[in-house]
């Protein structure tokens, strides 16, 4: 019963949404009193924070409308855990599995291809382990448990520890040891400890651009196995703020804001971070 | 949805951080109180100065301390090549410099609220330097050892600075902690209470043995 109250809802908030969208296209014009408001929580994760992705976005998209953000950066399990929980209106993830399972079990309305960037492994600039010649990034990580080289885990359930984990598990290796260290902590910090402690590890490559006074170097990058999508998904909760979430997600998948995210990240470090993907699928 | 922590775990980052901070507390106390004692019986230059950085250094944010000794220990810093970041020596640097000031700054505090006439009656009696100083200690030796419980109860309670020192590398520096704040990050507040309880007890149990002392020391004195 009140679910269908809710579908119908969203629905509404839905279209209210791109009446108000389609009505104001040059973003900050006049708004119109049936547009979304108040505020809205954005739970994503610490590599749009780390990289300054999100400084850039969340105040556009404020000025574009009536909502107000409040950003939660965390890993993508606890993001996508406070969006199962109705703690947050939005989710901005790169956990696809976790992803899928969450949409599967109800929790979300709308999920959409943002973007993606790429993973890359990472290692002290004299690769002990030899990885850079591995030819791939799963024999690049056996050649690592073979040597017993360090390698710096995040080990906190984010998406790139995920992604870490299902690489193991590709390379039919179970990593323990004194050589694997689990940090607990986000890509920021595990970088910092990789780096002094001359470990390998695997980051996103726009938190390892945006991270200063690192001596680790990329070993190894490119391939369809180091790809990072990041999809926005509706939080469906009662209690959610469902228009300003659906605005949000059509504003971060809508054209202009896709080319802002073309290119992020250019002027700073010389390459984009993140590659604009939605209308992909 | 979240087990709780396995007992061999719990036990591990229990005597790690037991070992931590009371090391720390151990080498902040044999710093702390001469330094305080010096502090408030000497009178020399800058002695103002020097109170008011003790003072100071009383509430100084846990990570400037820990982003101080982290800088000064990376590969890149002065002491990069003693190899001490991310180990457990490295906290126990990082934790000396937190409870240190308190210490001093109670003692400082303590024996300069003891009577003002005392240390000269104890010199007229014939009390050298090391007997006027033992006295002066036992006479504040309440105040003494709430410092040394202040210095222990800031160092095991701080988590920016053995993060940023220690790395909350499983098995090897992770402490109660930065295993709390980990775990929340996680959305795992299970773990992450049994954490704090375990890290409660173990303050408790430590100035339990402090407060006996304390009050047994308040009982004989009475007698």
């Amino acid at each position: 019963m009140t679910k269908r109250c809710w579908a119908v809802a969203v629905l509404v908030a839905a279209m209210l949404a791109t009446a108000a969208c389609g009505s104001d296209s040059s973003a900050d014009g006049g708004s119109s009193t049936s547009a979304p408001g108040g505020q809205m929580v954005l739970a994503t994760t610490t590599s749009t924070r780390d990289t300054g992705l999100l400084d850039t976005l969340v105040p556009a998209f404020e000025h574009a409308g009536k909502c107000s953000v409040k950003t939660v950066a965390v890993g993508s399990g606890q993001a996508i855990d406070l969006g199962a929980r109705g703690q947050a209106d939005v989710l901005l993830v790169h956990s696809p599995d976790a992803e899928k399972t969450f949409m599967a079990q109800g929790h979300g309305a709308s999920r959409l291809a943002v973007m993606h960037n790429d993973f890359v492994l990472l290692g002290p600039p004299a690769d002990p382990a030899k990885v850079s010649h591995a030819g791939g990034v799963v024999p690049a990580l056996q050649a690592i448990a073979d040597a017993k080289a360090s390698f710096a885990s995040r080990a906190d359930d984010s998406g790139t520890n995920a992604k870490e984990l299902k690489l193991w598990k590709q390379a039919g290796i179970t990593p323990s040891g004194s050589w694997y260290i689990k940090t607990g902590q986000g890509m920021g910090p595990t970088l910092t400890i990789a780096s002094q402690k001359r470990a390998y590890t695997l980051s996103d490559r726009g938190t390892f651009l945006a991270t200063k006074n690192l001596d680790s170097k990329i070993l190894v990058q490119g391939g369809q196995p180091l790809q990072n999508p990041y999809h926005v998904i509706v939080v469906k909760h009662s209690g959610t703020n469902v228009g300003c979430a659906q605005a949000f997600s059509r504003w971060i998948t809508g054209a202009p804001t896709q080319r802002v995210i073309a290119g992020f990240g250019k002027r700073q470090y010389g390459q984009a971070l993140f590659h604009p993907d939605a209308g992909a699928q | 949805m979240s087990a709780p922590p396995g007992a061999a775990l719990v036990w591990e980052l229990v005597g790690r951080t037991a070992a931590v901070s009371l090391s720390a507390t151990a080498i902040a106390m044999l710093i702390g109180v001469p330094a305080g004692t010096a502090l408030g019986l000497l009178r020399f230059r800058g002695r103002r100065a020097a109170a008011t950085a003790v003072n100071t250094g009383m509430a100084l944010p846990t990570v400037v301390v820990g982003l101080v000794v982290a800088l000064v220990l990376f590969r890149s810093g002065p002491l990069g090549s003693l190899d001490l970041i991310y180990t457990v020596r490295g906290m126990i640097i990082a934790q000396v410099l937190i409870a240190a000031p308190l210490i001093t700054g109670i003692t400082m505090a303590a024996i300069q609220a003891l009577p003002e006439e005392l240390p000269d009656q104890l010199r007229a009696l014939g009390a050298n330097r090391r007997q006027l100083v033992t006295r002066l200690w036992l006479e504040a030796r309440l105040p003494l050892l709430a410092a040394v419980m202040a210095g222990f109860g800031h160092a095991v309670s701080e988590v920016g600075a053995v993060t940023m020192v220690g790395g909350n590398i499983h098995g090897q520096t992770q402490v109660l902690t930065t295993a709390i704040v980990e775990d929340v990050g996680k959305g795992d507040f299970r773990p992450a209470l049994v954490y704090g309880a375990v890290l409660l007890a173990l303050a408790f149990a430590v100035n339990a043995v402090l407060t006996s002392v304390q009050q047994r020391g308040a009982a004989w004195a009475r007698s």
